[in-house]
């Protein structure tokens, strides 16, 4: 596999919201607004990024068994000082996504990437996959952040559509709309994954 | 691969080793973010007594106290211009908002007039409960002037005068309890000073 497509594979090929499924907690539950979404996504890419390049850093010297824990305490750290980051420096972001920050620290996502890639390939090539899941989680996040928004809200980066009066369609702002916008994105991107094969 | 062989020892250097290095770095992230961290909380809890107590710029008392029948105390910030008692913003809560709490900044004058009121910090449904965060809103506004000392503050639905958001009945139930706890605060503070 070149570098390239180890970088581009997390953004369609092998993305981890719509292809993979991985993580779909924080995908359904932070989307409500395009901000939260960019914010949630590229808060787990800097996660993804660091976990996975110190991991691989670290795979020749953690025993086997304890792996998982390791991992777990490498990611929690990256996680945290996340949160701390946030918090000090836009305490905007901090007060939207509130518990969904620590809660990166769950995300299958970055777990799944520490042992199935971080743990086996080279340093350079770890830190280009959590780049690309990362950003392919981004941007999986923003397509669903986008049509909630817009149906929702009726608005675009909290700015209001020009022709668009009074409330949207309020079922997409709330935990169903999540489920649907997620299974209709899903459905179109496994649509073409089809058309091309 | 020698290295990987999962001897007692080896187990217990690893993670001990890691868990070091992260408390480590945890710490210097903790020392360089706490003053911004201390600074923005700050900043918002004085840039909501400046919006709800508009034109003060006197000193400012703090005092808490629990009421009766809660179990978390309220904050009132009296305001004093030139040594007098110009009014107060109530830092209250309710616990009947429709997830959890929330917190709210109430701005009284003297004879209990609600001068304004800002969110601090809530967990209401985004697009239904959390309209409740949009100061130009028609629900936030008309609070002012409103004096839930001689007017009981309830929505039209209970019988009351409030206007509820649409389809958020329990937060806007919820913030009229909140202003009413503020009230009772600010009420008490003053009976204390009198006697």
């Amino acid at each position: 596999m070149s570098k390239l497509q180890i970088l581009t594979k997390g953004l369609i090929k092998e993305n981890p919201t719509l292809i993979l499924v991985l993580g779909t907690c924080p995908s359904l539950a932070v989307t409500t607004s395009v901000q939260n979404a960019i914010g949630m996504g590229l808060a787990t890419t800097f996660v993804l990024m660091m976990s996975n390049t110190i991991i691989s850093m670290l795979k020749s010297l953690i025993p086997d068994k304890v792996r998982i824990p390791a991992f777990i305490v490498v990611i929690a750290t990256f996680v945290s000082i996340v949160d701390l980051l946030i918090q000090g420096f836009v305490p905007a972001l901090a007060e939207s996504l509130g518990i969904f920050i620590p809660l990166i620290v769950v995300n299958c996502i970055v777990l799944g990437r520490a042992e199935a890639f971080a743990s086996k390939n080279s340093v350079f090539d770890s830190f280009l996959d959590g780049l690309g899941m990362g950003l392919g989680f981004t941007i999986a996040l923003f397509l669903i952040g986008t049509c909630r928004e817009l149906l929702g809200s009726g608005s675009f980066w909290g700015y209001k559509l020009p022709f668009v009066t009074g409330d949207g369609i309020l079922v997409f702002v709330l935990a169903p709309g999540a489920f649907i916008v997620m299974g209709f994105i899903i459905a179109i991107v496994k649509h073409f994954q089809k058309a091309k094969h | 691969m020698a290295n990987k062989e999962s001897s007692l020892l080896k187990m217990f250097l690893a993670l001990f080793l890691i868990a070091v290095i992260a408390a480590v770095g945890l710490a210097a992230v903790y020392n360089v973010t706490k003053d911004p961290i201390e600074i923005s909380k700050n900043k918002k809890k004085s840039d909501a007594i400046q919006s709800v107590l508009p034109g003060f710029n006197g000193e400012l008392k703090d005092q808490e106290l629990t009421l009766e029948g809660d179990n978390k105390p309220v904050t009132v910030h009296c305001a004093y211009t030139d040594g007098q008692l110009t009014g107060a913003a109530v830092e209250t809560y309710t616990d009947k908002a429709f997830s959890g709490r929330f917190d709210i900044m109430v701005g009284l004058d003297t004879n209990g007039k609600i001068l304004g009121t800002a969110v601090l910090s809530h967990g209401e449904t985004p697009g239904l409960g959390a309209k409740i965060t949009d100061k130009e809103s028609h629900f936030i506004q008309q609070f002012v002037g409103m004096n839930p000392q001689e007017n009981p503050l309830k929505v039209k639905k209970d019988g009351g005068e409030v206007d509820a958001i649409t389809a958020a009945t329990i937060s806007s139930r919820a913030y009229c309890d909140a202003i009413e706890r503020a009230s009772r605060a600010f009420n008490q503070v003053k009976e204390d000073q009198h006697e």
